[in-house]
């Protein structure tokens, strides 16, 4: 290598160098900072007064909503209240029993199975059980 | 008095060469034929662009980009700030307007072939500047925290976490973690008053600068030699100038009959409202979500769309590569057709979110 070769490569390398030293910190700066997140597996989701028959209550599990129906026949069901499809919150629909995503119309039944519209897969189901006074939501395993 | 305006000339002629420019200006020829009248697109959307950035900054002395305060400081301005409410629905109204000019401003650039040879390039970075400002339109319409805005940002930026690889990545990337969250509202904001701003400066600069360097094209099929052309000033400028205070005009009657809404504040842990839709440019892509089966061919409905969207997008973009009867000057039907088909798709589309809303 001769002295012209190496000052380029050294000149070149210096410009690369100061490029990256501004570029990495940036870059990492932009990308969101990763928050410890608490895995809620079980939470009283409603007590067992507030919720008559063919009503429905949306509740907080965790970091992500939660659906919590009476059906019309009086039994308890629980599912995540986040749509399948492109992650609405979804509603009870007590005239058709029936769960609905408003933003697209897709439609569930009462075990989170798709009836109708664009949502490609059932919503996420938990277990419900009554525990005194509350009503208990948890996660599947 | 004359004497002194002249002595104020003269010394800032001296300095900037005022007289060069108004030699240029006064040499410069905008041709002159029947659609001569969708030319005046362009500069309506540079004033309202103008319009959004003089409102925007108004705006930012009493907004505060936060989930506990951005919704209240809203409502702040609209009822508490004096011309609060002007101001707001001025910005939203003229934002709204600019989005629809920015449509039309395409669609006749698309069917006047003004993307032929040398002007592939103004094409380009028009489509570009579309892109951004419904990027303008998306991140502004989060910043008030309303449950409206913030269901459809949900939904639009899962639509970006649907791409295979990338997709959950630019999701949390846009949102600033998995959810719609305060992180989100403040990197709206930041690509809403920071970002975009930026990139629209360097974009239009190089937009504008091509219209000035090779001039306005002429439709296909009128005799070169015959067109008319009138001076770039005074008399363009003029009936340009006539087009903005028609609009501006438009857009006081429009904020004192209708001022722009407030809405709900968001509440993450509420259900979706009934009849939610996106903002109306939106609404197209949005109903073809809905009719859209879950499943072709065991492919997701909703991943065809979007990648339909994607791909119609980039070859819309690449048209004056595509239509090679154009670039020779030649009536190209074909493509004028096809311009018709998704003129006529993107309108039935967004009719139908108003008028069938259970579709």
């Amino acid at each position: 290598m001769n002295r012209r070769k190496f000052i380029d490569f050294f000149l070149g390398g210096s410009l690369a160098g100061t490029v990256i030293a501004f570029l990495y910190p940036t870059i990492r700066y932009i990308l969101p900072t990763k928050q410890i997140e608490v895995v809620i597996k079980k939470i009283t989701a409603a007590k067992v007064a507030e919720l008559a028959p063919n009503t429905y209550k949306i509740f907080k599990f965790g970091t992500s909503p939660g659906i919590l129906i009476n059906t019309s026949d009086g039994e308890l069901r629980a599912f995540s209240a986040i749509c399948t499809h492109l992650t609405c919150t979804v509603i009870y629909e007590s005239d058709t029993g029936t769960i609905l995503c408003p933003c697209h119309n897709g439609r569930f039944d009462l075990s989170g199975n798709v009836i109708s519209g664009p949502p490609p897969a059932p919503l996420e189901s938990h277990n419900v059980e009554i525990s005194g006074e509350d009503i208990v939501v948890s996660k599947k395993d | 008095m004359k004497n002194i305006l002249q002595s104020i000339y003269f010394y800032l002629d001296t300095r900037f060469k005022l007289s060069d420019l108004i030699q240029f200006a006064k040499k410069k020829k905008v041709p002159e034929h029947k659609y001569s009248f969708w030319y005046y697109f362009g500069g309506i959307c540079l004033f309202l662009f103008i319009l959004q950035v003089l409102t925007g900054i108004l705006l930012l002395l009493y907004y505060t980009p936060s989930v506990d305060s951005a919704h209240e400081s809203i409502q702040f301005i609209m009822s508490q700030v004096k011309f609060g409410w002007l101001m707001r629905s001025v910005h939203s109204w003229s934002a709204n307007i600019l989005i629809a000019a920015i449509f039309i401003h395409m669609f006749s650039s698309f069917f006047l072939k003004a993307y032929r040879s040398p002007r592939e390039l103004t094409w380009i970075t028009g489509f570009f500047l579309l892109l951004i400002f419904l990027a303008f339109g998306f991140s502004g319409y989060l910043l008030p925290w309303n449950e409206l805005s913030f269901f459809a940002t949900r939904v639009g930026t899962d639509i970006a976490g649907t791409l295979p690889l990338i997709g959950k990545h630019i999701k949390t990337f846009i949102l600033g973690g998995p959810d719609v969250t305060g992180a989100t509202i403040s990197r709206f904001f930041w690509l809403h008053i920071g970002i975009l701003p930026l990139l629209t400066v360097i974009i239009l600069g190089i937009h504008v600068l091509l219209v000035q360097i090779l001039g306005m094209s002429k439709p296909i099929g009128i005799p070169q030699n015959k067109v008319k052309e009138v001076p770039f000033f005074p008399n363009f400028i003029l009936k340009d100038s006539l087009g903005w205070m028609l609009i501006l005009a438009l857009i006081g009657v429009l904020c004192v009959f209708f001022p722009w809404e407030i809405g709900q504040k968001a509440d993450p842990f509420a259900a979706t409202p009934i009849g939610i839709k996106p903002e109306w440019y939106f609404t197209f892509m949005f109903t073809t979500l809905k009719i859209i089966p879950a499943h072709i061919f065991s492919i997701e409905g909703e991943m065809i769309a979007i990648f339909g969207f994607m791909i119609g997008g980039l070859l819309w973009m690449l048209v004056p590569f595509l239509d090679r009867n154009a670039a020779k000057e030649r009536k190209s039907s074909v493509f004028s057709f096809l311009g018709w088909i998704i003129l006529l798709y993107i309108v039935v589309m967004t009719a139908l979110t108003y008028l069938l809303p259970g579709l």
